[in-house]
């Protein structure tokens, strides 16, 4: 049974590397309760100095990027942030 | 014409390592000045975003340019966009970077408008973090002036952009997911600041907190040929020699080649931050077409293979 009052809100971390416990270099957040609305650039400092310390207050952990091997000649190009962990928390709204 | 000042090695550098050069209040306020009237700034009551734009649109006398039109001839010479392409330091970064013979790609008078010129109930976020165009994996590379005519607040969001970010091959628009990132800088400037981009440098427009509108006008130029730049100084560590790493006999030169382009940046990932240092040398090889140029040696060692 689905409970209507429960709203995810989101935590996206990206780490320095793919331990969890190791320091945070981006963050995003999403809201689902609607109380506010984050946005690109709208905070300086990080919500957390590490990965574990997310789950430490209380977020879940739902998806982890996978490790994948190079392409061959492809190695040394850099792109997309590599280590992305998302997060959740369930809040009640009323 | 006035004698274009080369980029100095330790700007150039610097460059290669953060992707971008600032110039802050380089224009003197007189062209300052004559750029807000070109373009037509005289509509300070209210206006919805788009009604502004048609607006501006059919003031200004910034004209139009077709792609790959020489930037030499591009603008009226009594403009303030000539005059200001004409500044010593901003024709020396242009020719140093792309050659005074590029051509332009396009330009765009960005605006960003204050709540009062969108409905109440719509909500209004910053531009999301993107790189311009599309995929770009070239070594060549373009540069996108940017020209803040006006003083800049943090509350009017100027341009955020993530120093270190060129060499990522990424697409567009994928990145949007990314709101905040370690090291990212907001543009706070005086009236004049000119900075160039490096075409890849991820970047997105704030949003305007202030009751002003905020003005940024940007032109993207393209090379016609390979481009070189030749120093017009030295800092230590350009002849290549390398230095001891590791075991050293004490803290490092900071202001040396290698020093630089070995810098990290906060948001640099444990592994693919020495990535990151191969593609500085990558570009300073290119810039300067010394082939054999490294840094503390992390090119010649994946190199380094015999048949």
């Amino acid at each position: 049974m689905i409970d209507q009052e429960l709203r995810q809100k989101v935590l996206v971390l990206y780490l320095q590397t793919s331990a969890l416990d190791s320091p945070v270099i981006g963050w995003s957040q999403y809201d689902g309760t609607g109380r506010r609305l984050h946005m690109a650039g709208d905070e300086q400092e990080r919500p957390y100095d590490t990965g574990l310390a997310a789950l430490e207050d209380g977020w879940r952990l739902f998806q982890v990027s996978q490790l994948t091997p190079h392409t061959p000649g492809d190695e040394f190009r850099t792109g997309y942030l590599k280590y992305e962990f998302f997060f959740e928390k369930l809040l009640r709204v009323e | 014409m006035t004698e274009p000042i080369p980029m100095s090695a330790a700007q150039m550098a610097s460059f290669a390592a953060r992707g971008f050069i600032r110039f802050d209040a380089i224009v003197p306020d007189a062209i300052n000045q004559q750029f807000l009237a070109d373009i037509g700034d005289a509509s300070p009551e209210p206006d919805t975003p788009l009604g502004h734009y048609v607006n501006i649109l059919q003031s200004s006398i910034i004209p139009l340019v077709e792609p790959g039109s020489p930037l030499d001839t591009a603008y009226p010479q009594d403009s303030a966009v000539a005059k200001l392409l004409d500044l010593p330091e901003v024709a020396g970064a242009i020719d140093s970077l792309v050659g005074l013979d590029c051509v332009v790609d396009h330009h765009f008078l960005h605006i960003t408008f204050p709540p009062d010129y969108y409905p109440q109930d719509e909500r209004q976020v910053a531009q999301a973090t993107h790189q311009d165009s599309t995929i770009d994996p070239r070594q060549a590379f373009d540069v996108q002036l940017f020209y803040f005519p006006h003083d800049v607040t943090l509350e009017m969001g100027g341009t955020r952009f993530i120093p270190g970010t060129q060499y990522r091959i990424v697409s567009e628009a994928a990145i949007s997911r990314y709101q905040n990132i370690r090291g990212q800088q907001h543009t706070v400037c005086p009236a004049g600041t000119v900075m160039f981009f490096h075409m890849g440098l991820w970047h997105g427009g704030g949003l305007n907190r202030s009751d002003q509108l905020r003005y940024m006008f940007k032109i993207r130029l393209c090379p016609t040929r390979r481009q070189h730049w030749t120093p017009p100084d030295e800092i230590e560590g350009m002849d290549g020699k390398q230095r001891p790493i590791f075991w050293t006999n004490g803290l490092p030169n900071p202001d040396h080649l290698a020093s630089i382009l070995t810098r990290p940046e906060k948001w640099f990932e444990a592994d693919t931050g020495r990535l990151e240092y191969i593609n500085r040398v990558r570009f300073w090889r290119y810039i300067t077409q010394d082939e054999n140029f490294d840094a503390d040696y992390w090119v010649t060692r994946i190199e380094n293979e015999y048949a």
